[in-house]
């Protein structure tokens, strides 16, 4: 098989899935004749028809509201925002509606939201957010956010048969960058479980989504210097992998967290507090963290580099924290 | 049979659906009397908010849906709740906090739902969010095969969040067989409809999107279940979604902790003494359709229904403290299987493929501009302005649809 974008694995784990259940469905904005804003669903119209590949107006709120009702008759619905920074758009829907109703009274809303998120693109600051964190700290929504094309298919999958709705935010940015050959037979990812991409024994660097392939590449230039950094795919944020987080720092002793969202709320405040309550005594320093500005995104090249994370910063605080 | 105003023939309401409907406005009046005592009591544990006046609009509309049906009730629809098939218990435990309650304990009011047996989705508290999602299970009833109707209520004040647009617009492009109806109660809180809404039948709302909106007298329970009756059937045919205006009065005040000191002293005797329960009374006696012994059978029965489930409900415990951290996801609790009423290989290529391409009807354009333009448009605009205003001067008024039933014998039709 030939390697596939992220963007492709995505668009395979959709067929896949509709083909294999008539309950799933898809809908959005400009997802059929068009086949998506960035072709994501390119292909599926032709073969499942317009009963089932749904194209709606520009109505984020109507769009998750008819999806959590489908998902109350059994129906499996995938839905797309053109770009995720537009499910602000329906936030009431999504954070008071679709993620209270099991807690509250006993009805699962079997649904996907899906869609292009993050910078490193010059899409703006109504283009490239990471609005992960208003969502993990909802209570009843999943939240999966891949680094990889083979990790984007299986979680996919694992988010369509969930029976909780599901958030799943895909990189924009890795969309055509990064390639990957998938197997040919079936095959899915658990939803909740972190990765080891690299083994380490001085540092665990904790990321997901582009800033793994950052840390990655930082990794790679501290092993120069006589570094090991583990690098650790959260690729699930909610429910998030807390044995796997604990058991690297009592591995490795520190702990580096990178992430894309803004600093302030994002999830790497929380990974302190969980590693402050459960292993404190296993750490030889401070928890440092590599974030964006808290600013919203700005466009041009020089402010949005400047904004994002890359190697370098994360190279540099990582020598910091070898330090100690 | 009779004529609708349509001139569609109509079935009348037989006999035994009058005194259902009366049977379940006296429920819905007599369980909220219940509360108030309860509230009163200081057992009821958060808000309650009365639907006194509006009982013929929750219980005319609701008795319009078959068993398969769907809806999503309001906070006011406790009438609605009934006719479906939820006992008084449900209502008191929910009120009441209490363990046996739908939600056990984790919502109040209304705020439950059952969509396995009565077909009920839940409310949540920010208005307007069912209309999307009642269009949805619209869609996947349709799709299904299932030849289901939804319904859900709206208040005059809801009408003006963007979901009731949202929703609305998407439930007509979808033709999506889903029934509106927006309960017009003169007040949001404490703002008349007048501050909220810049006109007068908040059907012209429905109208703008296309769709089939009628506004019909909420306080004559025949004539909210006659309108309902045809909106369902217009749904089940597939010419949905329809909105249903049904104009009544809030005639106690937002919750029970409002005096609604600011509602006009005449406006609330105006429909004081249109009290739909009275009217519909004086519509059975008038009509012959019961004598004193039926109603003091429907009486007995609802006042041992609301002792009994009173009881239960005051027996009932708190919930335990620590269900407080379950059920936040669903873990294997539930078994999640769409119910097929048509074959599969109907939605399964080769037979859904399709050929990618829009067929659109017209091009949109406006035909003066193909005779040059310029001006053009704006001329042929102005001109049939003037032709339609000269037609809708020589077209007779519609006729005016009296309070209550009006006097006997001159009825309008279908009744």
């Amino acid at each position: 098989m030939a390697p596939v974008t992220m963007l492709e694995a995505i668009r395979q784990a959709m067929f896949e899935e509709m083909d294999r259940d008539p309950a799933v469905v898809a809908m959005g904005e400009d997802i059929g004749v068009y086949g998506g804003a960035f072709k994501v669903t390119e292909g599926l119209l032709e073969r499942f028809g317009n009963e089932r590949v749904i194209e709606t107006p520009i109505s984020e709120t109507a769009i998750v509201g008819a999806a959590c009702g489908m998902s109350y008759l059994g129906l499996r619905p995938i839905v797309e925002m053109q770009f995720i920074d537009f499910i602000a758009c329906c936030f009431n829907q999504v954070t008071n509606f679709v993620a209270k109703g099991h807690y509250l009274w006993g009805a699962p809303a079997p649904m996907v939201i899906r869609g292009p998120s993050g910078g490193g693109v010059h899409g703006g600051p109504f283009h490239s957010a990471n609005p992960e964190m208003y969502f993990a700290h909802t209570p009843g929504l999943k939240i999966v956010y891949p680094s990889t094309p083979y990790d984007a298919k299986g979680l996919l999958k694992s988010a369509v048969r969930d029976n909780n709705p599901v958030l799943f935010f895909e990189h924009k940015f890795l969309y055509r960058r990064i390639k990957e050959e998938l197997p040919e037979e079936e095959y899915t990812v658990p939803i909740g479980k972190a990765v080891t991409r690299r083994e380490g024994r001085d540092l665990t660097i904790l990321s997901y989504a582009a800033m793994m392939h950052t840390s990655l590449e930082a990794a790679a230039e501290l092993e120069k210097e006589g570094i090991a950094a583990e690098v650790i795919d959260l690729r699930t944020l909610m429910p998030l992998d807390k044995e796997a987080i604990l058991a690297s720092v009592k591995k490795t002793n520190k702990l580096l967290i990178v992430h894309e969202d803004t600093r302030t709320g994002g999830i790497a405040g929380e990974i302190a507090s969980l590693v402050c309550e459960n292993a404190f005594e296993d750490l030889d320093g401070p928890i440092a963290r590599v974030t964006s500005l808290d600013t919203p995104v700005p466009y041009a090249p020089t402010l949005e580099e400047h904004f994002l994370p890359n190697a370098a910063k994360v190279a540099a605080a990582a020598r910091e924290l070898a330090k100690y | 049979m009779s004529q609708s105003s349509n001139g569609a023939a109509v079935t009348p309401v037989t006999r035994q659906q009058c005194l259902d409907l009366y049977y379940y406005m006296r429920l819905n009046r007599a369980v909220e009397d219940q509360m108030m005592k309860l509230f009163r009591q200081n057992k009821i544990v958060g808000g309650l908010y009365s639907s006194l006046g509006q009982e013929a609009i929750s219980v005319g509309t609701a008795y319009a849906l078959e068993k398969r049906d769907w809806m999503a009730p309001m906070i006011r629809n406790i009438g609605a709740l009934l006719v479906k098939g939820v006992k008084p218990r449900d209502i008191f435990t929910q009120h009441m906090a209490k363990y046996t309650s739908p939600t056990q304990g984790k919502d109040g009011t209304s705020h439950f739902g059952d969509l396995k047996n009565l077909h009920i989705v839940s409310p949540i508290s920010m208005l307007g969010d069912l209309i999307p999602v009642m269009a949805g299970v619209a869609m996947a009833g349709r799709y299904l095969g299932q030849d289901i109707v939804t319904m859900t209520w709206i208040g005059d004040g809801g009408s003006s969040t963007g979901a009731f647009h949202e929703g609305l617009n998407l439930a007509a492009t979808q033709r999506a067989p889903f029934v509106l109806i927006l309960e017009n109660n003169q007040w949001a809180y404490s703002t008349p409809v007048s501050r909220q809404v810049p006109i007068r039948d908040l059907a012209e709302r429905g109208r703008g999107y296309g769709i089939t909106s009628v506004t019909v007298d909420g306080n004559d329970a025949i004539a909210v279940f006659e309108a309902s009756r045809a909106a369902v059937a217009q749904c089940r045919a597939g010419n949905g979604p329809v909105l249903i205006e049904a104009k009544t009065m809030r005639m106690k005040g937002h919750a029970q902790h409002d005096p609604a000191e600011y509602v006009p002293k005449a406006m609330h005797e105006y429909w004081e003494a249109r009290d739909p329960i009275v009217l519909f009374e004086k519509y059975l006696n008038a009509n012959n359709l019961w004598d004193a012994k039926a109603k003091q059978e429907i009486e007995a029965r609802i006042a041992a229904l609301v002792k009994e489930d009173l009881e239960f409900a005051e027996n009932s415990p708190m919930p335990p403290p620590e269900l407080a951290e379950q059920g936040v996801y669903c873990e294997g609790c539930h078994k999640i299987e769409a119910e097929w009423h048509r074959p599969k290989s109907e939605v399964t290529p080769p037979k859904s493929s399709v050929e990618a391409a829009w067929k659109v009807k017209d091009f949109g354009g406006i035909e003066a501009s193909a005779s040059g333009g310029n001006g053009a448009s704006a001329r042929a605009a102005a001109k049939s302005a003037q032709q339609s205003a000269a037609a809708a001067k020589a077209a007779p008024a519609p006729a005016r649809r009296p309070f209550g039933r009006g006097p006997k014998g001159k009825r309008g039709g279908g009744r």
